[in-house]
């Protein structure tokens, strides 16, 4: 089965999130990126495909932040093929719409059966990517993905996420493109001599794309950090000081006796 | 029909109309009272009439019934939405930031030409704009945007809109699909349920709830050992499950269990909306966390800005 897999970077929630001095963005500069965890999972994914059945595995990035170092770790992993495609504006990250533009353009010609894509990324505000790719490459779409196996006569089972810890089995006729929330398993740790290796022998294609980018229809007024409620009574001390007084607390309120 | 009119797109789940619902009923009845315009729901599927009653807040119900809606996929329900908001012309279309919102809002706005905003947790009217704030990046950011062109497709995040209460009159409108509906390429197959067996967090007194800060599997004996000497049981936040460190039965959030124990406590948890729409409903709350700016510390009664590895050993020692 040949597989594209499409990979974004989004910011680091770990690390502080700065606003830029126009105050309607977060500044890029200041931000740690990283990939896209649903993204990370989409990759996996196409791996346990291809490993269970065989095939290439062909991962799409635009370029931008750090994502060099994603591609890289895609191609130690066991990607087959890495297209990255040229993005001017260092500035800002494509919104949803725009990306789905660029990334269906350059996976048009890959001739995928089965496009894997994160289902959402925590930083996506106008839109979601995964399902306007599908709508770019008029194909079919199922999101929200816990594990998809492979199935008979060109079709693979989905099981779609459903509240409750309920899952729906799916049955999905190929080609199309599959949002991915989860793995059947975590993505796998790659050493980084192995990374390293990849950074000599891997080449990465690129492909400029000439997509028609739509114009934005929701104007960002401002970002900023929330307010904090204060509600919280914050106990300092040290780590026995506050567990002391937590315990006395829960004593309190009759959770321990 | 009025161009002033909220349109909201109901949800039913293993065959009860979804919280969300409600939630999204009481904010579109607050917006269209700012527009002039009525709430309008819509409910798709096959053998559904039986919920109108329980959507009567809205002020018109348009029921469609179709055998090939009767299980979630997102071709057919995108393609009766299309149809339905085009000849309803809406000022806005409310779906939840749910499986199924997710899947169908977004493709609806590229349809429709439509601006779409993602993680909405406030929406109101001025005049012919509508402001929104989203909580983005985990909650730790919120934008706020404006939209002026009609409809606006917007996602909302679970528990942002106070459920309405009220017990309307709708007019309830069953019609069949405005458009002929084929079985596509993605079809339901059948619903997996929980395996009986492991343990029903909704029903324990006491959570030790885990998240990212917890780092790595190893670590996970010292929630583990807490919740030991709490008389608890383990949860934790999505990160968790997805690294397969715990089965989704433990999984608190929107799309993962609703819990309301006497005491949640929360150890490396940062309090993503999506996780904290779960646990909110606690009676005690305390969080630990190693970043003050935590979203978890908005809803938590305790609070300390610290490592969970220092402070849960030492809480598990000081109970002892």
């Amino acid at each position: 089965m040949n597989i594209a897999v499409v990979v974004r970077q989004v910011p680091d929630l770990v690390e502080p999130l700065e606003i830029d001095a126009s105050g309607a963005a977060l500044d890029v500069d200041e931000v740690e990126f990283l990939i896209n965890e649903t993204d990370d999972h989409a990759l996996e994914q196409a791996l346990l495909l291809k490993e269970s059945g065989g095939g290439s595995i062909t991962v799409v990035a635009i370029d931008f932040g750090q994502v060099d170092d994603v591609l890289y770790t895609a191609a130690a992993k066991g990607a087959d093929r890495i297209v990255k495609i040229p993005y001017d504006d260092d500035d800002r990250p494509p919104r949803p719409a725009e990306a789905a533009a660029m990334i269906a353009e350059a996976v048009k010609d890959i001739d995928a059966e089965l496009v894997l894509v994160g289902s959402s990324a925590h930083d996506e505000l106008e839109g979601v990517l995964a399902p306007l790719l599908a709508l770019k490459l008029e194909l079919p779409y199922l999101g929200v993905i816990r594990g998809v196996k492979p199935g008979e006569g060109g079709s693979v089972t989905a099981f779609k996420e459903f509240p409750g810890a309920a899952m729906a089995q799916m049955n999905v006729k190929l080609p199309a493109v599959l949002g991915i929330l989860a793995a059947d398993q975590p993505p796998r740790y790659v050493p980084v001599s192995r990374i390293r290796a990849a950074m000599k022998s891997t080449e990465f294609e690129e492909k400029e794309t000439a997509a028609a980018v739509p114009e934005p229809n929701v104007t960002v007024l401002r970002m900023h950090h929330p307010e904090p409620s204060g509600r919280a009574e914050m106990l300092t001390g040290s780590e026995d000081e506050v567990a002391a007084r937590l315990a006395e607390i829960l004593k309190e309120k009759g959770v321990v006796q | 029909m009025s161009a002033q009119d909220i349109l909201v797109l109901a949800e039913v789940n293993q065959d009860a109309v979804a919280d969300i619902t409600f939630e999204l009923l009481g904010g579109a009845r607050e917006l269209a009272g700012a527009t002039g315009g009525q709430v309008v729901a819509v409910l798709l599927g096959h053998d559904v009439a039986k919920h109108a009653e329980s959507l009567s807040a809205a002020d018109r119900l348009i029921v469609i019934d179709d055998e090939q809606l009767a299980d979630f996929s997102p071709a057919p329900y995108l393609a009766v939405l299309e149809s339905l908001v085009g000849s309803e012309g809406p000022r806005a279309v409310l779906a939840g930031s749910t499986t199924i919102g997710l899947d169908v809002a977004p493709m609806l706005g590229a349809k429709l030409n439509a601006p779409v905003v993602n993680a909405c947790q406030q929406v109101a009217v001025e005049g012919d704009l509508l402001k929104i704030t989203a909580a983005i990046c985990g909650g730790k950011v919120l934008a706020e945007v404006e939209v002026s062109a009609s409809p606006a497709v917007l996602l909302i995040l679970p528990g942002s809109f106070r459920p309405t209460e009220e017990t309307g009159a709708a007019t309830v409108e069953s019609r069949p699909s405005p458009v002929e509906l084929h079985r596509g390429a993605v079809t339901f197959e059948k619903m997996i349920l929980p395996a009986p067996g492991d343990v029903d967090i909704t029903q324990q007194d006491v959570l030790v709830a885990v998240g990212r800060g917890i780092q790595q599997e190893d670590n996970m004996k010292v929630a583990e050992e807490l919740a030991a000497v709490l008389g608890g049981e383990l949860a934790a936040s999505r990160p968790i499950i997805d690294q397969g460190w715990l089965p989704t039965t433990r999984q608190v959030g929107k799309s993962g269990m609703i819990v309301k124990p006497k005491c949640f406590i929360a150890l490396g948890v940062s309090g993503a909306p999506e996780h904290v729409e779960g646990m909110k409903d606690s009676e005690l709350i305390i969080a630990v966390n190693t970043d003050p700016g935590a979203p978890i510390f908005d809803v938590a009664d305790y609070g300390v800005v610290a490592d969970l590895l220092d402070v849960a050993p030492a809480l598990t020692e000081a109970i002892k």
